[in-house]
Parts: structure tokens; sequence; C-alpha cells
């Protein structure tokens, strides 16, 4: 295997990381205000993802710098091409990432009912945004001899791409939904509970029509390259069992199996994608692949040994912490800090 | 209006918005690890409430810095796609290695930091102070790395039609590498030690019984910590000056004002500096000076900005070589000036502080209110510096600003999204700050564990 096939799988690899556990911080974000009504109650749900959030959301950062090292015409073909969809994110990120911090400052209801909704925006937008861009990254945009995509925001904002979003969106708030659902006990957890099951049902339904729509609307799952459909599959096979454990009341498993149909969406995604990095609809000639968007054989070396060396380091200091963190957590828990 | 100026204000914007907080977030982690060490080491409760309380205000300007910090790694693609392109192979790989090293070392422990006082020993608490710490500094190295390579490229080679790496050691072994960092760093320490006075200073103004210790004991370390980061960002600058006049002797003679060819180089104390004739209409030298400044002897000559034009010319081709000398020439003088003061000031605080004349002292006291942010603005001049005094170049000799900018990018979506974050980045701002001064003067005791 070449370093620019490695650099694929671990792409693949940082955006599963920053999905799976991002995934969860948005979808608990997007609850916050409908699981939880007193102020209490709405720091329990913050607490629960509080120790860990800013850990997860640098896989989003990571997945981004590795971008740019590793394929540097993909950074700069999605970054410079998706603009205006990318600011809309960035300014989510930026006003979640201070409400955080800035909610519990002051006692005022007003200011904190301010801040839990920029908590909710914060993760609704980006988690939206995401959607619409991955799904745009399957349909293909309009990308030009130049590398560059001209076409601005309207076109990104297509049907299936929409339909994108909404899907990410769903899988998400499941997975938000189940991680309070291991990370918190009393009033807010019975509401949670609720939640899930509506949402998984939700969640199922868009999913199915999804691939459905991707089938007949793009090449992801009968990519020649390598093979989109199996990890389509088995991410269904995973929902579906997520909602058979969140049936059998078993929290853990449930949370797992939403967990894997994320990273094997995001698999899939990138499996459809193989050997490409970005699919112009104008010339096939056109596409970013993993061998004319990449770095040089030399860069690629010195980035692979650097991630051998400290991506298992990180993947066990992050673990560590949520050891540290594993108890569950109610709204009259000692532990709440934010 | 044209895409490259709207997304270089945008740039600016940002980065030095981002760069007010950053210097903190490095000063402020070290002050912290110190002050969690002690508390390790003596046991004393005291230094535990000091952690806390200053551990808020670090908190704060910690999440401003951050959600900036985003920006600041996308911005490489959004607006400077040709750059990230023409770069990418070199540049993208120290901002990757910063993610894996540093950044995810930092973040991941931040959250330990703030959940884990009971759940962690002591021992294990200050060792993740520590880890942030080290988080913080490694980061500011790895962007170092990559800011000194569109200052002085090193370790590469152009090849397809872009600069490709060739040495990763040549990458971070740059020498500017090596007087930019410690210069960074040991700014953050100022920066901290400064900031920490400064709210200490309005405490012991009050002279309450009950906190005099506190913010005596908070005085004391501050004033050691502004009064290293004085002497060594001078130091270093100082030295960073002598590297400079060899490898970007434009930025110099821009920061100097430096017009004609001299030997030996006199110093210009204060001018009026004008860029369309070429010229200071009005000036106070010192003879010899800028040669002993830059060479460390009284006659050693330095090339003026119109040789130095001439000979980039000779160079590059047909262009203007030459840096906006009015922002380069003023902000040296801010820089230089202000950290002159700072390390007066300094001195003068761990003299009264160690005598115990403070309370004597309360127009000291009362000026240090004021000089909180000093070096922070020195700080952000010294940025305008850097940046400004590459110009025309974003990488210096290998590829200009104007060619760097995304093409698929129009002046009204710039228009649009620089307008969005400045207005964003002053509602931050005011509420940061506004949120500091809140923690900044309350009272520790009555602080002590109330939402952190």
């Amino acid at each position: 295997m070449d370093l620019n096939t490695l650099w694929f799988i671990l792409l693949t690899v940082l955006f599963s990381g920053f999905f799976f556990l991002e995934g969860f911080d948005y979808g608990v974000g997007i609850l916050l205000p409908f699981v939880a009504r007193s102020d209490r109650e709405r720091r329990a749900v913050i607490n629960a993802i509080g120790p860990v959030w800013d850990g997860n959301e640098v896989w989003m950062i990571t997945a981004g710098g590795a971008m740019f090292a590793a394929f540097p015409h993909m950074y700069a073909t999605l970054f410079s091409g998706f603009y205006l969809a990318l600011v809309f994110m960035l300014i989510g990120l930026i006003i979640r990432g201070v409400a955080f911090e800035f909610r519990g400052k002051r006692e005022d209801p007003k200011w904190r009912e301010i801040w839990d909704w920029a908590i909710y925006y914060g993760s609704l937008i980006p988690a939206l945004i995401w959607g619409i861009t991955v799904a745009n990254l399957m349909r293909g945009v309009a990308i030009e001899g130049d590398l560059n995509y001209y076409g601005g925001l309207i076109p990104l904002l297509n049907p299936y791409a929409f339909f994108g979003g909404l899907v990410f969106l769903a899988l998400f708030i499941l997975h938000g939904a189940s991680f309070l659902g291991i990370k918190l006990e009393g009033v807010v957890k019975d509401r949670v509970k609720d939640v899930t099951g509506k949402i998984w049902v939700v969640a199922v339904v868009l999913t199915v029509a999804f691939l459905i729509w991707t089938y007949l609307a793009t090449d992801i799952l009968n990519n020649p390259g390598w093979d989109g459909l199996i990890p389509a599959i088995l991410a269904a096979v995973a929902l579906l069992l997520s909602g058979l454990f969140y049936k059998m009341g078993r929290e853990g498993w449930t949370f797992l199996c939403g967990g894997l149909v994320i990273i094997l969406a995001t698999v899939m995604v990138f499996s459809g994608l193989f050997p490409r990095l970005m699919i112009s609809t104008l010339d096939p000639a056109y596409d970013l692949t993993i061998y004319n968007a990449s770095s040089s054989p030399y860069t690629l070396k010195v980035i692979t040994i650097v991630a051998a060396i400290f991506l298992p380091v990180v993947l066990a200091y992050q673990g560590w912490t949520y050891w540290i963190f594993r108890k569950r957590l109610s709204p009259d828990s000692p532990d709440l800090h934010y | 209006m044209d895409p490259v100026i709207l997304s270089r204000w945008q740039f600016a914007i940002t980065t030095i918005f981002h760069f007010f907080f950053v210097p903190v977030t490095l000063g402020l982690s070290l002050f912290l690890a110190v002050l969690e060490t002690k508390y390790v080491t003596s046991g004393e409760e005291i230094y535990k409430k000091m952690v806390k309380f200053w551990g808020k205000i670090f908190l704060i300007n910690f999440a401003i810095g951050v959600v900036t910090g985003i920006v600041q790694e996308f911005h490489f693609g959004l607006n400077w796609s040709e750059y990230a392109r023409f770069m990418g192979d070199v540049f993208g790989a120290p901002l990757a290695i910063e993610g894996l090293m540093a950044f995810f070392l930092e973040s991941t422990f931040i959250g330990v930091w703030i959940f884990g006082w009971d759940k962690l020993s002591p021992k294990a608490h200050a060792g993740v102070a520590w880890l942030i710490a080290i988080g913080s500094n490694l980061s500011a190295l790895w962007i170092l790395v990559a800011n000194s390579f569109m200052q002085n490229p090193v370790g590469y080679a152009i090849r397809n039609g872009r600069a490709e790496m060739t040495d990763f050691w040549a990458l971070v072994s740059n020498p500017n590498v090596r007087y930019q960092f410690p210069h960074v760093v040991t700014a953050g320490v100022a920066v901290g030690g400064f900031l920490i006075m400064s709210f200490s200073a309005w405490h012991l103004l009050k002279d309450k019984a009950e906190t005099r210790e506190f913010f005596t004991r908070s005085f004391r370390w501050a004033a050691i910590f502004a009064l290293i980061g004085a002497l060594l960002v001078g130091l270093i600058g100082h030295a960073q000056g002598q590297f400079l006049a060899q490898s970007q002797p434009l930025k110099i003679a821009a920061m100097e004002g430096h017009w004609e060819t001299e030997a030996p180089a006199s110093f210009s104390v204060i001018a009026i500096v004008n860029q369309e004739k070429q010229a200071n209409t009005f000036e106070i030298k010192v003879p010899k000076f800028l040669s002993l400044m830059l060479f460390n002897d009284l006659s050693t000559g330095f090339k003026g900005l119109k040789e130095l034009q001439e000979e980039e010319i000779a160079k590059y081709g047909p262009g203007n070589y030459i840096p906006p000398v009015l922002i380069s020439y003023w902000s040296s003088r801010t820089m230089i000036g202000i950290g002159l003061v700072m390390v007066l000031i300094a001195i003068l605080a761990v003299w009264w502080s160690w005598k115990e004349k403070l309370q004597e002292r309360r127009w000291f006291l009362r000026m240090l209110i004021l000089t909180g942010l000093l070096p922070t603005i020195a700080i952000t001049a010294g940025w305008l510096i850097a940046e400004t005094g590459r110009w025309p170049w974003i990488v210096h000799g290998l590829q200009k600003i104007e060619d760097a900018v995304s093409p698929a990018i129009t002046p009204g979506i710039i228009i649009f999204s620089m307008s969005s974050f400045l207005v964003l980045y002053s509602v931050l701002g005011v509420i940061g700050v506004s949120l500091m001064l809140k923690y900044g003067k309350s009272d520790p005791a009555a602080a002590e564990g109330k939402g952190e």
C-alpha cells in the first residue's frame, strides 16, 4: 500500500473519530433545550460532555490539518469552494465554544438562556453543514480544470445534499441521546429515553431513503474502486441493532451501535469515493484524487511517522479521560462545573 | 473592492484578535502550573485558591483563543487557496503536527483540569496543569515553525510547480524559529505577569484584611513572571533583530525608516516618514547607533530601503518591494518603547513587593492597573512588523500575496464573512473582557465553589 492510500485511510479514521465524538456533542447540544428544563437539569446535560467536548473538537481541527498536509489540493478546493457554508459553520462553532465557558459565569437566568440557545444553534448549524458538505462530496460538484469550484453556495444546497444534512442531524441527535442515556440518571434521563425511541424511527426512515437516493444519484455504492456497499449494509444493520438494544434497555450497546453507524457511514463515504477525494461533475479528468491532490512522497513520509507516534498516544489519553469521568450525572450531582 | 485587500483585512482582523488571547494562554498556563506545583510541594491551601481564582481568568481567555484559532486554521483554505496549493506540501505538515502533538494535549487536559479537582490526586492534577502549559507552548512552536517558513523559507525545493519539502529537520531548526519561538513564549510570560499584577494591584488598593495575603502573594509571583518575561523578551528580540538584519533586511530597514545606505548607520529615534518621497521629512538621529544595535560595532554599514529595492528588482524582476514603512516604523517604536517601560515597571514591582513597600506606593499600584495590557499592545505591534514587513511576499521570495488568494471567492462574500466575524469578535471581546473584570475583581473567598 502506498502512502497516498495510507493517508486516505488516516483521513477516514480522523473524520470517523470526529463524527463519532463530536457527533454526540452536537446531538447533546441540539437536545439541550428540549430534554432539560430547569437550570440544574441543563447543567447536568452540559456537564455530561463538559470534560470532553474540547478534546473531541480537536478531531475536526486535526482532520483539517491532516487534509492540508496530505492532500493540500483537497483542502484548497473544498475550503475556498464551500466558503460561505464553512463560514456559517465557523460562526456556529465560535458561539458554541464560548457558550460552554460563558454560560455559568453569571447567575442571571436570561444570560444562561441565551447561551443555551447558542449551544443549540452552535451544534445544529455545524452538524447540518457537515452533512450537506459530505453529501456534496458524494454527489460531486462542478470542479473545473484548474481544480477550483466556482459555483458558490446555491448549488451546494441541492435537495440531495440537504437531505444528507438531515440524515446527519438525525444520526447525531440519536447518538447524543444515547450518550446522555449512559451519562445521566434521574428525570432528564427518562425524557432522553423517550426521545431516543422517537428519533431512532426518524433516523431509520431518513437513512434508508438516503441510501436509496445515494444508489440512484451517485456511484458511491457501486464505486469500481473500493466497495461502498458493504459498509452501507453494515451501517444499516448497526442502526437496526441499536434500536433492538434500545428496546432491550441495553444503554451501552445502544450507544455503541449508534456510534458504529456513524463510523461505518463515514467509511462508506470514503470507500465510495476512493481513489477520488472530490468528484467533478464536469469531467472525470478534473476529479481530485489521492494522487493528483496529494503532497510529495517525502512530506507524506514525515507526517506518517508523526501520526504513527502520536495518534496512539492521543487515543490512549483521551480514552483515559472518558474513564475518569465515567460516573453518571444527575441534576443534583455535585460534579457540575460548567 | 479587491479580493486580495479584503482577504488581507479579514486575516489581519482574525489574527490580531486571536493573538490578544493566545499569549495570555501561553503565559497563564505556565503561571498556573508553577503555582499548582507550589501548592503540591508546600501543601499550603492558599496556592490552591490562587490557582482556582486565576484559573477562571485563564479559562475565559482560553475559550476565545480556541474558537478564533479554528477560524485561523480554516483561513488558509478559505481565502488563500492558491497559497495552500503552492505551499501546502511544506506548510500543512507543521499544522497537522500541531494538532496531533499539541492541540490534542492542551484541549483534552483542559477538560480534565476543570473537572478533575476531586477525581485526581493533587500531584496528578498539577501534572495535568503542566500538560496544558506544555501543550499550549508546543502549539505555539509548530505554528511558528510554519510562520518561520513564510519569513525565511528553508528545507524546500521548487518542483512540480510548487514548493516541496525536502528536509523536515531544516524546517524545524529554521534559525528564524530559534528567535521567534522564545520571543513569543517570553512575551506570553510577560503578558501573564502584567495581567495578574494589574488585578492584584486593584485588590491591594482596596486593602481588605481577608484578601491581603492572597493578593500580596499573587502579586509577588506575577511580578517575578513579569520581570523574567520582560527581560527575556527584550534580549531575545534584540538578537532576533540582528538575525533579521541578515535574513530580511528590508523588514529591518522598514522598521527603522532607514531609506539611505549608511556606514556607519545612524538610528532614527523619531521621524515623519514619507513613503511616496522615500524619505523622512523630519528626523532625530543618533549617529552610529543602528550599527551598534544590529552588528555590535560602530562601523558596519546597513543598506537603506532604496538600495535594497534595487537589489530585489535585480533578483525578482520589476516591482515594488518596500513594505509599508509607516506601519513598521511606528510599530517598532511602540514595541520597543513599551518593552523598555515593561522592564522598568517589572523591576520596581519585584523590588517593592520584596521590600513590602507596595502599600506606601499607591500611585504605583494605580498605574499597574492601567499597565496590565501594555504587553498585549507590544505584541500586536510586533506581529504587525513581522507580517507587514514581509510585504509583498506571502512567503519571502517565493510567492507574492496577490498570487495567493482564492480564485473562487468574490468580494461580496468576503465582505459578508469579514463583517460577520468583526461583529462576532467585537461581541466576544466585550463579553470576554467584562467577564474577566468581573472575576478578577471578585472576592476569592466568596467566589469559591461557584460555577466555574
